[in-house]
């Protein structure tokens, strides 16, 4: 089992009350963003990744947004690079580089190939399409979103495997003089991952390609339901899914004493919490979505992970009431204990809880997540628990079940039954004695 | 005095004959490339450069280059955020970033205020057009080269600069909601200094920004009449131009011995050596000059320095001819040596030498330039010589010269005196020594 | 033998002074020059101008025509020339297009079939060809990309005739011109429109001839069959052993072929 650790690097010297007036925290004014702050945060969010790898995780996870107070990692690859040189274990986990806003994918592929080299080759690249926000910050038409995505994927292999110089003159692509001479160490590239909110669209081309799928934090059930897509369709690719094809990402909290990690837990809601606080106006650009996830989200499809799914109630949206709108956030908090979503306590009262969610979605991939405007004595205490006491426990656990990572196993090896019919990976059972 | 530390970051694994063949080093196909060996090298430059931040350099220079084995810094921000880390005091300039290749500036700037963040403030951003083979390299429109760059610059600036949300729709770039939450720990921005190869259009532009310009290791006399002519646009600008306004980009090998040393800079032409070694169809797509610029061209304007220069009509094939090119490059090495277009010796013997291109110059910025294919060993100590023994006496020149950088004197702040422009640099001295152009 | 007399002439387009070289008698033809700009008093000419008054407009930036900034992509310099023919009373006229010129012509086309009377393509751009690339001339030399132009850059002597010995400062000068204007409207994606073959539906029934050197090596032939398919009833006529210049490599035949369509 692969186990990492992640945050959001987020900026928090930002008034709660502009995040809640706005129903976003994309497009709050980079007027309440203060440098001087902001850098000492990114350093320190650097300096919990370098503990983490002292503290023995197989990886540190890495993510990407634009024009957001929830994430300064604007541009991740420069706090890869960072990582690459003064961590000395762990792989460096990007889920995901958001390739189609980028415009020039080659130097991209410039980017991490250089990552990789300085590394000593452990960089594990991922992309996405990048959150609908992260289209209007960068300019990238959403409309051709899927065709960007397909294209720069496709060229940025061909930049990392196919000899130089060539052409490359896609639709949306156009370069004819492709020869980069800086490459993987890692051949013949490094392993792919690819994160998501469980879009059943992007999971089948997961499947089509062998890519192992990181689920970010999202319910189990439709979790559970997705991977099910995703081994269905590995099956048709000829080949039996297993833990290596899979990740997942948790929210947990984990302090001294019960109390403590609640409040820390809490704090996570800040602003509306994860995705659950954005403008379906930002996170659904023109054409962003495909006929089939427009019609989904037109049914009110109830996964409350869904972006722009919001937790205010309708009634509140035209209100200025702020206190109202925190209360209708806050209020959630303990249901989202209930379902597993946040999982606080000590390191003793976690594991059972987190032993639920690996029995259940018996992941190859995980990662623990933690956020929220948390002091950081009480941030870095959670992280040297999770190192220190509950990562030896999980990965015990991870050996007990099985939970094989693309490390042990590489993804799309493991043969089909002699009948083609493919075997579950996550177990339904364990879900319902939750 | 600002003194920093240079190298191209080489890939020098590739035989040399490839690059000879195609009379390039941009377009040696890239089945040369062993990524374990240019891990390893990589990573040694990384070191030389922490090294150099311990020896108390002021700043570490980095520059880019696309599909190319003259350089693996293809996207040098890579390498400025590993040194914001792992560096401690030295500043950290980029000279400079392509922008006109990078399609997404937006991206570009919030890549370097990360970078400014990390580093505490250690940030000198800088900007190029980016040679004719990036252009191709990254497929940006050479004929729009100079107006991606206007652009591209005046966004960065805005970007960091002008509270957001906003909008920004140029020519070129359409974007309609800037609003980084990455921005630049320095205020208002990072300072930005501009390097180059000596183009009017550039130097002129520098001017009228009071960037600083860095020439990058062009002959002294045409390097002096540019900096006059920044001095004089400086002077019609309404500001004397200083030493501040000034840098220069100096190869120098410094060894033990003077054999050594001599050794260590025959290296430098390795390949055909900095620019001297480039195809005109690479080095200048279409568009990527001005008219001017091509007429300058037309009448084979006789500057060595310009890349594609007197190598034109060789056929690749021919291996007679290949090794009778070879030989007539390694030929030019003592008169590489004697326009001071390289400098080589020990610690004692190298400084009168840099004592003088510092008096005809009078640069405020100086960069120190190793590269060539040598063993590690010589490398470290080279830079270590540089570190502990030219270092020193460099500042000390410098302070008696009165060089002063832009962290002592504001680029732009000076006063003209009488309301005319002084001359900047001493063209007299080019004529006293053996060292012409 | 003396060549028939023509002279530059200037036209007010907007803006922008266009410069028109004309020679010849009868019913005008205009005529579009490639990516290198109008290579000079070709043998074809000679012939054309006979029977034709031959309108040569040498394009915006490229050199004599100053250069249109606003002109960023082939439908601005199609919207320039619909103007030019709109405003000269020329419409409807015949048109002949090189390489670039070709394209030039068959966007036009697309737009306004009815702005020409008939239409010979030659070697054109445009289109992205099914099989094969179109040679990248922006990463070579203009020198270079002239003598790949051709099957035989050594041993034709309309073509040394046109650029044989010395490259002159005029000359390169001309060619830097040539190649930063098309760049300006050719760059990316290289040489094509991408919704050409759907767009040339809306040439059916313009008069169409297209001519393909058979070993083509800058447009493909592929893209002339491609021409070919997508414009109801033209004519595709190829000449064997020829490459982009069949006005150069083959000039009888090319003069023949061309006689025989516009009548």
């Amino acid at each position: 089992m692969h186990i990492m650790w992640f945050t959001e690097r987020a900026y928090h010297y930002l008034p709660e009350e502009e995040v809640l007036k706005r129903r976003s925290f994309f497009g709050v004014p980079n007027t309440f963003f203060d440098a001087e702050k902001g850098s000492q945060l990114l350093n320190q969010y650097l300096d919990e990744k370098i503990y983490s790898d002292e503290l023995g995780f197989d990886g540190v996870m890495l993510n990407e947004h634009h024009g957001t107070p929830f994430c300064m990692g604007a541009v991740m690859d420069v706090e890869a690079a960072v990582l690459a040189r003064a961590t000395k274990r762990v792989r460096i986990v990007l889920l995901g580089n958001p390739i189609p806003t980028v415009a020039n994918p080659l130097r991209l592929a410039e980017e991490l190939a250089m990552i990789d080299m300085i590394s000593g080759g452990r960089l594990v690249p991922g992309w996405v399409r990048g959150a609908g926000s992260e289209q209007l910050a960068n300019n990238a038409n959403p409309a051709y979103n899927r065709e960007y995505f397909d294209e720069a994927h496709d060229l940025i292999l061909a930049a990392w495997t196919r000899p130089g110089p060539f052409r490359w003159e896609s639709k949306h692509f156009h370069f004819r003089f492709v020869n980069p001479w800086v490459l993987p160490l890692q051949k013949p590239h490094p392993p792919i991952w690819i994160p998501g909110l469980i879009s059943p669209e992007t999971v089948k081309w997961c499947a089509a390609h062998k890519y192992p799928y990181v689920a970010l934090a999202t319910m189990l059930k439709p979790t559970l339901e997705i991977w099910d897509l995703y081994t269905a369709e590995a099956a048709a690719h000829g080949y039996q899914a297993g833990p290596e094809n899979f990740g997942y990402l948790q929210p947990i909290f984990v302090h001294e004493t019960e109390e403590k990690a609640d409040e820390l837990g809490k704090n996570f809601l800040f602003g509306g919490g994860f995705a659950n606080f954005a403008r379906p106006e930002w996170m659904f650009p023109p054409g962003y979505n495909s006929k089939e996830a427009t019609r989904r989200l037109a049914s009110l499809y109830a996964n409350p992970n869904l972006p722009g799914k919001t937790l205010v109630p309708q009634h509140l949206h035209s209100m200025n009431d702020i206190a109202a709108i925190k209360k209708a956030v806050y209020d959630n908090y303990e249901s989202s204990k209930e379902s597993l979503q946040i999982i606080t306590g000590t390191p003793k009262s976690v594991m059972p809880k987190l032993r639920k969610v690996l029995e259940v979605l018996r992941p190859g991939i995980f990662s623990f997540w933690l956020d929220g405007p948390s002091p950081r004595a009480d941030r870095l205490t959670c992280l040297k628990l999770l190192g220190t006491e509950v990562l030896p426990a999980v990965r015990e656990i991870g050996k007990e079940l099985g939970l094989a990572d693309p490390f042990q196993v590489a993804p799309g090896s493991r043969p089909l039954a002699a009948s083609g019919r493919p075997e579950r990976v996550g177990s339904p059972e364990a879900l319902a004695a939750i | 005095m600002h003194v920093m530390f240079f190298t191209e970051r080489a890939y020098h694994a590739v035989p040399e004959d490839e690059v000879f063949k195609i009379r390039s080093f941009f377009g040696v196909p890239n089945k040369f490339f062993d990524a374990q060996k240019g891990s390893q090298l990589l990573n040694e430059y990384i070191d030389e450069k922490i090294m150099c931040d311990e020896l108390g350099f002021d700043g570490l220079m980095l520059n880019e280059h696309h599909g190319t084995p003259f350089c693996m810094g293809a996207v040098m921000d890579v390498e400025a955020a590993v040194l914001a880390r792992a560096t401690k005091r030295a500043k950290i300039v980029l000279l400079g970033n392509p922008i006109p290749t990078v399609a997404n500036p937006l991206r570009l700037a919030e890549e370097l205020a990360m970078i400014d963040m990390i580093s505490g403030g250690r940030l000198v951003p800088g900007w190029v057009r980016g040679a004719g083979s990036e252009q191709l390299a990254n497929n940006a429109n050479p004929a729009y080269n100079r107006e991606y760059f206007d652009e591209a610059h005046d966004l960065i600036l805005a970007a960091w600069t002008r509270p957001g949300p906003f909008r920004w729709e140029g020519k070129h770039f359409h974007y309609r909601f800037v609003n980084p939450w990455v921005l630049p720990l320095q205020k208002p921005h990072p300072p930005i200094w501009i390097p180059g190869l000596i183009s009017p259009e550039t130097v002129k532009w520098c001017a009228h920004h009071r960037y600083p310009y860095v020439a990058l290791a062009t002959l002294l006399k045409p390097t002096l009449e540019m900096f006059n002519m920044y001095a004089k646009i400086a002077g019609d600008l309404g500001y004397q131009a200083g030493p501040e306004n000034f840098g220069y980009l100096q190869p120098v090998f410094c060894a033990d011995t003077e054999e050594k040393a001599e050794e260590l800079g025959k290296n430098f032409l390795f390949g055909g050596g900095f620019s001297h070694f480039a195809r005109p169809e690479w080095m200048f797509p279409p568009g990527y000059n001005s008219k001017e610029a091509t007429r300058r061209l037309a009448s084979q304007a006789a500057n060595p320095n310009l890349p594609g220069h007197g190598l034109l009509d060789h056929d690749p094939e021919n291996d007679a001819e290949l090794q009778a090119l070879k030989k007539s490059l390694y030929g030019t090495y003592p008169e590489w040596l004697r326009q001071s277009q390289m400098i080589t010796g020990t610690p004692k013997t190298i400084v009168p030498k840099l004592r003088h291109v510092l008096e005809v110059l009078r640069p405020g910025i100086f960069s120190f330039w190793l590269d060539g294919p040598a063993p590690l060993k010589d490398r470290r100590r080279c830079v270590e010589l540089l570190g502990k023994e030219v270092l020193p006496a460099m500042h000390e020149i410098g302070k008696e010269l009165g060089l002063t950088d832009p962290f002592q004197v504001k680029p732009g702040s000076r006063q003209l005196s009488n309301g005319k422009a002084e001359a900047v640099g001493r063209a007299d001295l080019i004529a006293e020594s053996t060292i012409g152009a | 033998m003396a060549e028939t007399s023509h002279q530059e002439e200037t036209f007010r387009v907007g803006e922008t002074e266009l410069r028109v070289i004309k020679g010849g008698q009868g019913k005008p033809l205009l005529v579009f020059h490639g990516e290198l700009g109008f290579p000079g008093w070709l043998q074809w000419l000679e012939a054309l101008a006979k029977k034709r008054t031959l309108w040569i407009p040498l394009h915006p930036g490229f050199g004599k025509t100053p250069m249109a900034s606003w002109i960023m992509n082939m439908r601005d310099l199609g919207a320039f020339y619909a103007r030019f023919i709109r405003e000269q009373k020329l419409a409807p006229v015949d048109v002949i297009g090189f390489s670039l010129g070709g394209w030039l012509a068959a966007e036009m086309a697309v737009a306004n079939s009815g702005q020409f009377g008939k239409m010979v393509l030659v070697g054109a751009a445009g289109l992205k060809p099914p099989s094969g690339e179109i040679m990248d001339m922006f990463t070579m030399t203009a020198r270079g990309y002239l003598n790949a132009n051709v099957i035989d850059s050594r041993n034709n002597p309309e073509f040394a005739k046109l650029f044989g010995g010395e490259q002159t400062p005029e000359q390169f000068e001309a060619w830097e011109d040539a190649r930063a204007e098309t760049a300006r409207i050719a760059w990316a994606p290289y040489m094509y429109t991408q919704s050409m073959p759907e767009l040339l539906a809306n040439v059916a029934g313009l008069p169409t001839l297209i001519l393909w050197g058979k070993q083509d090596p800058v447009t493909p032939l592929s893209a002339g069959e491609l021409y070919h398919q997508k414009i109801a009833g033209s004519k595709l006529v190829t000449f064997d052993n020829c490459g982009h210049m069949p006005a150069v490599e083959k000039p009888a035949d090319f003069i023949k072929a061309i006689e025989s369509f516009l009548g």
